[in-house]
C-alpha cells in the first residue's frame, strides 16, 4: 500500500479525467496512424462529425441522452452497493412496454395522453426486468452481477421472439411492427426550433432529453437529499450499519433495482418513440454496458454522468462521421476508438494519479 | 548506545489537523517502549509513518542510528520494522500458515515455501511463546490467536522492531497477561517493542520507559519504575484527573425492560441460552464475561438488529418474540438506544460525514426529515455541532468524514448520539473502548447523570473496574446463560472472576 496524497477537488474531478480522455485519444491516434490514416484529420472529421451543425449537435445530444438514462441507471445501483449489468435488457423490455402502449392506444383518440402512459410503461417494464434479479438477490442470494448478465440475454431471446411472431406488422418483411401513429411519437426539438422560426436541420433529438436532465435532478435529490437516499448510500458503504440503522436492506435492494430498472427502461422512450416510431430490434444496443462507463466516469453522480454521456454520445456520432469521411477507419475501428477512452479513464482511471500527486507531495527530510 | 530506533521533529498533517507537530523520540534497543496520550495526539499517526502508511510532512526517522525514509509497509518491512494494527490486518479465510507467508512467499510455487515457513513458524512459536495452530483456519481463531498470528507474521519477516497499537483492547485478562509474557520474551531475545496504549493499568505492567504524548507532541518521558498511573494521567491531559466515579444510590423505578427465557440458535448451537431479567427505570445493570460468551448477541437482539429464535422482550408496551420481531428502528421509537460494541461495525459508515453520522438510525424523524420528506442540512449540521461541542468530539469538522477521525474521537461521536435522543433504555456496548482517560471519566458521568434522569442502562463491558465502577447490578454470563447476580456494592473482583470462568461455587443457588 502507497501513502495516497490528498489532492485539490479541480484536480481530482477536472483535470485527472481530462487527461485520461487526451491520453486515451493519443493512444487512439497512434492506431489510427498505424493504419495509414492522419490523427490530426481524424480528430477533426470527428469533432466537426459530433458538433460541426445543428444535425451534429442534435445527433449527438440524442445519442448523450441514452447514455445519461443508463449511467444514472448504474449509478443508483451503485450507490446501495449493487453492480447493475442488466442495463442492456431493462432498456430493450423498457422499449417493449412503451411500444405496446403505442400500438395499443395510439388511434384510440386519447391524445396526448398517449404519450405519458407509454413513459410510465416504459419505465415500470424496465423495472419489472430488474425486479427479479433484485429478488433473486435479496431473498435468495444469487448474485446480482451474474442474474442480470442473465437477463440481458433473456431479453433479447423474448423480443426476437415477440417480433418475429407476435409483433410483426402485415406485410413486414422484417421484425418490425407496424409504424406508430403521430399521438404517439414525441415532438422533436428541430420540429419545434423550425416552429419557432429558426431553422436548423432535422436530428433525433427529442423531448426525451428533458426527461433525461428531469431523471438526473430526481436522482441528486433522492439519493443526496431524501432519508431514503441516506439509507441507500449507508446500504452501499456498510450493511451492517444500514440495519443497526433499521433499514430493511431487502426492501431496499429491491426498490433500488427497480429505480435502475426504469431509468434503463427510457432509453425505449427515446429511441422506440423518439426515432423509430415502431417496435424493432436491437434498438438499446450497447447503451447499458456504455452506461457502466458513463457511470464510472461520472464517478456515479449526474453531473459528472451528464459529461461523461456527453464525451460518450460525441464518440457514438463523430465516430459514425469518421468511418463516413475515412474509408480506411471502419466502424470497428470507431468501436476500438471508444474502448480505449473507456479503459484510459475508467479501468486506468487511477493510473496517472501519482503523476498529479507529485507537485502536491512534500518531501520526508530523511534519507540523505 | 545508539537508539534502535529514533524520530527528530516529525511532522504530519492531515488538510488543517497536525497530528504530529514535531515528535521526538529516541527508544534504546532491547526495550518495552510505551506510548501514551490522549485520542488524537497523534500516537498512531506517528506509528503509521514509521510504518510507512503514511508520508511524514518534515523530520528524521533513524533506525540504528541511520536516516531511513519508508514510503510503504515494505519498505519499513526491510528495516525490519513491523507494525500489529489495532484492527487486524488478516484473511479470514486463510489458515494462519497462508496468513503468516502472505507477502513473503519466496519463489513461485507455494509448497516449497510453505514447508520451509511451516518449520521456521514452529521455532518462532518455540522461541517466544507464541502458540498456534498453523493449520486453523483464522476465522476459526479467537481473537487473542489472531493477534498471535499478527505478531508472528512480524517476525518471520524478520522485524527488530515491533509496533503493536491498542494490541489489549480485544482481550480478556488472561490473554492480556500472556501477550505480556510474550512481549518480555521478544524483549529478552533483543527486539525492540514499542506499545501504544490508553491503559496505564498495563502500561505501568508491562514497559521499561513510557513516552507520553500530547497535542502532536512527546512531553515527557519517563523511567516506568519511577512514575505512577496519576502522574502519567496528569501528564497526558495536562491536569489533574478524578479517577473515582461520584454516584449517588440508585433509587429504580418501574421495569423498563423485560427479557424472558430469550434464546438464538445458529445452525442447531445455542447462543443465548434461557436469559432472563428485568431492567428498571434509573438503574444501571452490567454484564459482565468474557467476551464472546453471548454479550454481543445479547445486545443484537435487544437492539432490533438480529431475531430471537425463543423467548420474549418486553419494552415500551410492545411484547416481542420471534413471530412478531422488532426491527431496529421500531426499537428506536420505543425509546431504546444502543452504543453497539462493535462501532466500525454497526455504528458508523467511514465514508459517511460527521453529520451524517450524527443523524445515524434517526434519519426518518424530525428534526433530520423535514416536513417536506427532504433531509434538513442545517438541522443535522446543528445537531452534530452539539454533539461535538458536549462530548468534545476533535476536530469540530462535521464536513469531516467519519474515517478520518480517531477511534476515541468517533466513540465519543457515537455515544453522544446515542445519549441525545433522550432514551428510555440504554445498551451501552464497550462505552469506553479505545477512549482516553480524560474522556472516560467523562462518559461514565454522562452514564451516571443518565441513570439519575430515569433511562434504564444495560452495560457490557470487558473492563471489569468499569463495571464495577458502575453498575448497582451485576448479572456475569457464560456460555450464552447468566450464572450470576451480584448487588453492586458486594461485589468484588474475585467472585465476579470466578463466575465468568463458572467455576463460582458460592452461594448462589
Amino acid at each position: 500500500m502507497r501513502a495516497r496524497e490528498k489532492l485539490p477537488a479541480i484536480v481530482d474531478l477536472v483535470v485527472i479525467p481530462l487527461a485520461n480522455v487526451v491520453l486515451a485519444f493519443l493512444a487512439a491516434g497512434l492506431v489510427v496512424l498505424a493504419i495509414g490514416g492522419n490523427p490530426i484529420r481524424a480528430v477533426e472529421v470527428m469533432i466537426s462529425g459530433a458538433f460541426g451543425d445543428s444535425e451534429a449537435v442534435g445527433y449527438t445530444l440524442f445519442y448523450t441522452t441514452d447514455y445519461i438514462f443508463t449511467g444514472l441507471a448504474v449509478a443508483v445501483a451503485f450507490h446501495a452497493g449493487l453492480f447493475n449489468i442488466g442495463g442492456e435488457g431493462q432498456a430493450y423490455i423498457g422499449g417493449l412496454g412503451a411500444g405496446l402502449v403505442a400500438l395499443a392506444l395510439d388511434h384510440t383518440g386519447m391524445g396526448w395522453l398517449v404519450i405519458p402512459v407509454a413513459v410510465a410503461a416504459a419505465a415500470l417494464f424496465g423495472a419489472a426486468w430488474a425486479a427479479v434479479p433484485a429478488y433473486l438477490q435479496a431473498y435468495r442470494g444469487s448474485h446480482i452481477v451474474i442474474t442480470t448478465i442473465m437477463f440481458n440475454f433473456l431479453a433479447s431471446i423474448l423480443m426476437v421472439y415477440l417480433m418475429v411472431n407476435v409483433l410483426i406488422g402485415p406485410g413486414n418483411m422484417s421484425p418490425e411492427s407496424r409504424d406508430f401513429l403521430s399521438a404517439a411519437q414525441l415532438p422533436l426539438f428541430s420540429d419545434w426550433l423550425d416552429g419557432m422560426g429558426i431553422s436548423v436541420h432535422g436530428s433525433p433529438f427529442n423531448v426525451a432529453g428533458i426527461l433525461a436532465v428531469l431523471c438526473g435532478i430526481v436522482v441528486w435529490l433522492l439519493i443526496w437529499r431524501t432519508p431514503w437516499g441516506y439509507e441507500l448510500r449507508l446500504l452501499g458503504f456498510n450493511p451492517s450499519a444500514a440495519r443497526y440503522a433499521g433499514v430493511n436492506e431487502k426492501r431496499m435492494i429491491i426498490v433500488a433495482m427497480c429505480l435502475s430498472g426504469a431509468l434503463a427502461g427510457f432509453v425505449g422512450v427515446n429511441e422506440v418513440l423518439g426515432v423509430h416510431h415502431r417496435l424493432l430490434l436491437d434498438y438499446a444496443l450497447g447503451y447499458g454496458f456504455g452506461g457502466i462507463a458513463v457511470a464510472l466516469m461520472g464517478r456515479n453522480h449526474p453531473v459528472g454522468i451528464a459529461f461523461a454521456a456527453l464525451l460518450f454520445g460525441a464518440l457514438q456520432q463523430g465516430g459514425a462521421e469518421l468511418s463516413f469521411e475515412m474509408p480506411q477507419v471502419t466502424r470497428e475501428m470507431v468501436v476500438a476508438i471508444q474502448g480505449l477512452v473507456i479503459l484510459f479513464s475508467g479501468a486506468l482511471a487511477q493510473m496517472t494519479r501519482p503523476w498529479f500527486e507529485w507537485p502536491f507531495r512534500r518531501r520526508l527530510g530523511g534519507e540523505a | 548506545m545508539t537508539p534502535a530506533i529514533e524520530l527528530r521533529g516529525l511532522e504530519k498533517s492531515f488538510g488543517a489537523v497536525r497530528a504530529n507537530a514535531g515528535v521526538d523520540m529516541a527508544v534504546p534497543p532491547g526495550t518495552i517502549a510505551g506510548i501514551v496520550g490522549e485520542n488524537g495526539a497523534g500516537k498512531t499517526t506517528a506509528m503509521n509513518v514509521v510504518y510507512g502508511m503514511y508520508r511524514a510532512d518534515a523530520g528524521e526517522i533513524l533506525i540504528d542510528g541511520k536516516a531511513v525514509r519508508h514510503d510503504s509497509p515494505a519498505e519499513a518491512i526491510k528495516h525490519r520494522v513491523g507494525m500489529v494494527h489495532q484492527h487486524f490486518m488478516l484473511v479470514e479465510n486463510f489458515t494462519v500458515l497462508e496468513n503468516v507467508v502472505l507477502g513473503a512467499e519466496k519463489g513461485a510455487l507455494l509448497e516449497a515455501g510453505l514447508a520451509a515457513a511451516r518449520t521456521e513458524l514452529q521455532r518462532l512459536s518455540d522461541e517466544y511463546g507464541l502458540q498456534v495452530s498453523p493449520d486453523a483456519r483464522i476465522s476459526d481463531l479467537p481473537v487473542g490467536e489472531q493477534q498471535r498470528v499478527e505478531i508472528l507474521k512480524c517476525l518471520y519477516r524478520g522485524a527488530r522492531i515491533l509496533i503493536l497499537d491498542e494490541p489489549t483492547a480485544v482481550l480478556t485478562p488472561q490473554e492480556t497477561d500472556r501477550l505480556f509474557r510474550i512481549l518480555k520474551a521478544l524483549k529478552a531475545q533483543g527486539t525492540t517493542v514499542i506499545l501504544i496504549s490508553h491503559k496505564l493499568k498495563e502500561i505501568m505492567a508491562a514497559t521499561d520507559l513510557v513516552f507520553v504524548m500530547r497535542a502532536g507532541k512527546v512531553v515527557a518521558m519517563r523511567e516506568t519504575p519511577n512514575t505512577t498511573r496519576e502522574e502519567l494521567a496528569e501528564l497526558m491531559v495536562g491536569r489533574k484527573v478524578h479517577w473515582q466515579i461520584e454516584r449517588v444510590k440508585a433509587s429504580p423505578g418501574a421495569a423498563a425492560l423485560t427479557v424472558e427465557h430469550l434464546s438464538l440458535a445458529a445452525g442447531g448451537v445455542p447462543l443465548l441460552d434461557d436469559v432472563g431479567f428485568t431492567l428498571h427505570e434509573g438503574e444501571i445493570v452490567g454484564i459482565a464475561g468474557v467476551s464472546g460468551n453471548g454479550q454481543g448477541e445479547l445486545l443484537e437482539i435487544l437492539s432490533g438488529i438480529l431475531k430471537p429464535t425463543g423467548g420474549l422482550i418486553r419494552i415500551g408496551g410492545r411484547e416481542i418474540t420471534p413471530r412478531h420481531p422488532a426491527d431496529a428502528s421500531e426499537m428506536r421509537t420505543l425509546g431504546l438506544a444502543h452504543v453497539p460494541e462493535d462501532r466500525l461495525k454497526y455504528a458508523m459508515a467511514g465514508q459517511f460525514t460527521a453529520a451524517e453520522t450524527g443523524m445515524l438510525g434517526r434519519q426518518r424523524v424530525l428534526p433530520f426529515k423535514g416536513p417536506n420528506g427532504l433531509i434538513d442540512r442545517a438541522a443535522i449540521a446543528r445537531h452534530c455541532g452539539d454533539l461535538m461541542e458536549r462530548f468534545d468530539v476533535r476536530p469540530r469538522r462535521i464536513e469531516q468524514l467519519a474515517a478520518h477521525f480517531s477511534g476515541g474521537n468517533q466513540q465519543k461521536l457515537v455515544i453522544a448520539r446515542e445519549i441525545a435522543c433522550a432514551p428510555k433504555v440504554l445498551l451501552a456496548g464497550q462505552p469506553t473502548r479505545g477512549v482516553d482517560i480524560g474522556a472516560i471519566a467523562f462518559i461514565h458521568r454522562q452514564l451516571m447523570a443518565l441513570r439519575d434522569g430515569g433511562c434504564a442502562i444495560l452495560l457490557v463491558s470487558c473492563e471489569l473496574d468499569e463495571i464495577m465502577g458502575l453498575s448497582d447490578r451485576i448479572l456475569v454470563m457464560y456460555g450464552g446463560k447468566i450464572v450470576g447476580e451480584v448487588a453492586g456494592e458486594e461485589a468484588d473482583e474475585r467472585t465476579i472472576g470466578l463466575m465468568m470462568a463458572n467455576v463460582w461455587k458460592g452461594d448462589a443457588a
